[in-house]
């Protein structure tokens, strides 16, 4: 069993603490893992990828291959769409609807809404504002965990809800409290989303 | 028991040389390197045995501080990113010919495709060059592995060992076990054979002589490492040679194992011998590394019999750029995977300077007093700052390597450019600024250097940044005229004050500095949570 998947966003979002919980959370599960990540130049607002990787069986490629990848979970539509050529056939695009505009010649948002309109399988939803619905404005990064988790199949949610609890417990029991609000409100819309 | 730790490659070496006994690293931050230093800087482990981490000023000064380190017994590690190797070229290959006392390591972390770099240079190319051997681990828990081996055979052959790391390996994490025994550091002890540490002709010929021979067993030794495997494969049209990195991709290609028979090369030089052997069982060969292609070059005149070769050079694989796992499936003469196309919409996002960034705000008083200069250029650095380039600000005209701001622009201004103006940060400064500084006091040079000051290393993440607080003083003490030091601070409601400055010190004739200082956002808002 494998579950290989990219992680998307703009710098300074956030995708590396959804990275983290599922690393934790597979690891908790014994699974092989490997996650390349972005650092340097990039990060100040460029757009940003990490390609994770769980699987039952040793793990060669740190990258994964085009067409690959069972999921791409994005912060961002735009940056979704950017890695649609390492999307295998029956993956999964998990992603939030709120464009991040720091360049001037950003897509026209109803094109981008289209794009995403005539893939298959897409979880689209509003994370930020979902975050604010639940008084968990900064975890929006969360709620886009949960509603992954709807469809990952690879970790149990409550296994993923572990994770929350050990990569946030040291900053004490309100922030992760405010982190499973939102994945767990993150798992709501997705359901719902799917429907 | 074993323990297991979740890790990037570079935190693996930092490990890997913990527990090798390190006395001291030694290092400037550089991408994708830093993560080495910062690991053993935030260890415990290392804090209790007082290992050496602080950053060094630059890579030339880290090398020989850690040459010195070798040179008492001790075991030393130096790290940066490849054009860092560039910057220590001179003790690096004096290493070479003083040796190794205590196990030395140099860790070259390369950038093949250029993320974070301005290159893609290959640092094996520098093995060979000074005949050092080369580690070239292929996934996490062989640089952990590879680490501990390095200083070994550093200690054992009297030999620094040059590490090559590579952006993939580098910042991707995997579980890496590590050893139940941690190796002491070692007593302090003198060179066994002190004359080569003088590197005087009459010490240095007879030390050229002994390591071209040493040259020729470190081959044999590759030859025979547990590090490269020579492995059978039923399919025999083709050899596969994978160097490192390369080697996972090839895997990922055949998941129930290669088919063909298969080189894997992780220590160099590069073992001729089994390139000879797989020859000989094949109808052609592919070479797959990472970076330039050092062994396919290396290949020609290594075979009695002809045969063909593939790799970067013949287009089986790009020139340029890292391999990944499709360059890789394409060279084998696989299919390519069913996928979808690349969506049309997708525009580029290049990074940018953050908003509220001082450097904008330089950018911007800057701008609006060289649009009175039309002969104006604008010589940068590298940094954040060199973002500038960009739109909106489009504030640059060079940037090439460390340092070469304030000296490019001194050349530009004695051909007859002016204003010939100089923008670097405070932690290239005293990386390589300083030096060239002197140059412009001593011929007097019509230059205006600005120091963007934004008291760290920002670009790889807030590093500690060696001249803060002392800027003023060491331009002062190289000599420039303290009324022509002068210094702002970059916000938008000084823009009248800051724009007057900068025209007052254009209008000197002579060597003028504009410090501009205001905190790194970044830094800033750490500095705030706390």
């Amino acid at each position: 069993m494998k579950k290989d998947m990219i992680l998307a966003g703009v710098g300074g979002q956030g995708i590396l603490s959804i990275a983290t919980v599922i690393g934790s959370a597979a690891l908790e599960q014994g699974l092989h893992l490997k996650q390349a990540e972005v650092h340097g130049m990039s990060q100040r607002g460029g757009d940003v990828q990490s390609n994770l990787r769980l699987s039952s069986q040793p793990i060669m490629s740190d990258l994964i291959p085009r067409g690959g990848a069972d999921l791409i979970i994005s912060l961002e539509p735009m940056e979704a769409l950017r890695y649609l050529p390492y999307l295998s056939e029956d993956g999964w695009i998990i992603t939030s609807t709120a464009p991040f505009v720091n360049i001037p010649n950003y897509p026209d948002m109803e094109a981008v809404r289209a794009e995403l309109g005539k893939l298959p399988r897409v979880i689209a939803i509003d994370v930020e504002s979902i975050a604010k619905e639940v008084q968990s404005p900064r975890s929006a990064n969360m709620v886009l965990l949960g509603a992954t988790a709807a469809v990952l199949g690879i970790l149990d949610p409550d296994k993923l809800r572990d994770g929350i609890r050990r990569v946030f417990g040291r900053k004490g029991e309100a922030i992760v409290e405010t982190n499973i609000k939102a994945f767990d409100a993150g798992f709501a819309a997705s359901l719902k989303n799917r429907q | 028991m074993a323990d297991k730790k979740l890790l990037l490659g570079d935190e693996a070496l930092a490990l890997g040389a913990l527990h090798a006994g390190l006395t001291g690293v030694y290092a400037y931050p550089g991408t994708p390197s830093t993560e080495i230093t910062e690991y053993i800087q935030g260890s415990a482990f290392a804090r209790e045995r007082k290992v050496h981490c602080d950053w060094s000023c630059n890579e030339k000064t880290a090398m020989e501080g850690a040459l010195g380190m070798s040179y008492a017994g001790k075991r030393a590690l130096v790290c940066f990113k490849h054009v860092g190797l560039n910057v220590c070229a001179d003790p690096f290959m004096g290493s070479a010919t003083t040796g190794a006392n205590g196990g030395l390591v140099i860790a070259s972390c390369d950038d093949p495709s250029m993320h974070s770099s301005q290159n893609e240079q290959d640092s094996r190319f520098y093995g060979s060059f000074a005949m050092m051997p080369v580690f070239e681990p292929s996934n996490q828990q062989e640089v952990y592995e590879m680490t501990r081996a390095a200083f070994d055979y550093s200690e054992a052959k009297g030999i620094p060992v040059l590490l090559r790391m590579t952006t993939r390996l580098s910042h991707s994490r995997a579980v890496v076990e590590s050893w139940e025994s941690v190796r002491e550091q070692n007593q302090m002890h003198f060179p066994e054979r002190p004359r080569q540490w003088v590197t005087l002709p009459v010490n240095a010929r007879e030390r050229n002589r002994q390591l071209i021979k040493d040259y020729a067993g470190f081959e044999e030794d590759a030859a025979i490492s547990r590090f490269n495997l020579l492995e059978d494969g039923p399919d025999r049209r083709m050899g596969v040679i994978a160097c490192g990195l390369a080697w996972n991709y090839l895997m990922e290609n055949f998941p129930d194992g290669c088919p063909f028979p298969v080189l894997k090369v992780s220590q160099y030089p590069f073992p001729r011998r089994l390139a000879r052997e797989l020859a000989a069982k094949v109808d052609s060969l592919l070479v797959l590394e990472e970076g330039q292609p050092l062994v396919e070059e290396r290949l020609k005149g290594v075979f009695d019999t002809p045969i063909p070769v593939h790799g970067r050079l013949d287009g089986a694989l790009p020139r340029d750029g890292e391999l990944t796992p499709d360059a890789v499936r394409a060279a084998l003469g696989l299919p390519e995977r069913p996928q979808f196309a690349a969506s049309e919409i997708v525009v580029p996002r290049p990074p940018a300077l953050c908003q509220g960034c001082g450097h904008r705000d330089f950018y911007t008083a800057l701008n609006q007093v060289l649009k009175d200069y039309q002969g104006a250029r604008v010589f940068g650095d590298i940094g954040c700052y060199t973002l500038g380039w960009m739109p909106p600000f489009s504030a640059l005209h060079t940037c090439v390597e460390m340092g070469a701001s304030l000296t490019m622009a001194q050349g530009a201004a004695y051909s007859g450019v002016w204003p010939s103006v100089a923008v670097i940060g405070d932690s290239t400064f005293t990386h390589s600024g300083m030096t060239g500084l002197l140059d412009a006091v001593n011929t007097n040079a019509d230059v205006t250097l600005c120091i963007s000051d934004n008291l760290t290393t920002g670009m790889t993440g807030g590093q500690d940044s060696a001249g803060t607080g002392r800027l003023e003083a060491i331009c002062a003490g190289i000599g420039v005229d303290p009324a022509h030091i002068r210094t702002i601070v970059p916000l938008p409601k000084n823009y009248p004050d800051m724009e007057k400055t900068i025209r007052e010190e254009l209008e000197y004739h002579g060597v003028s500095v504009i410090i501009c200082r205001r905190e790194c956002i970044q830094t800033a808002k750490r500095h705030a949570k706390k």
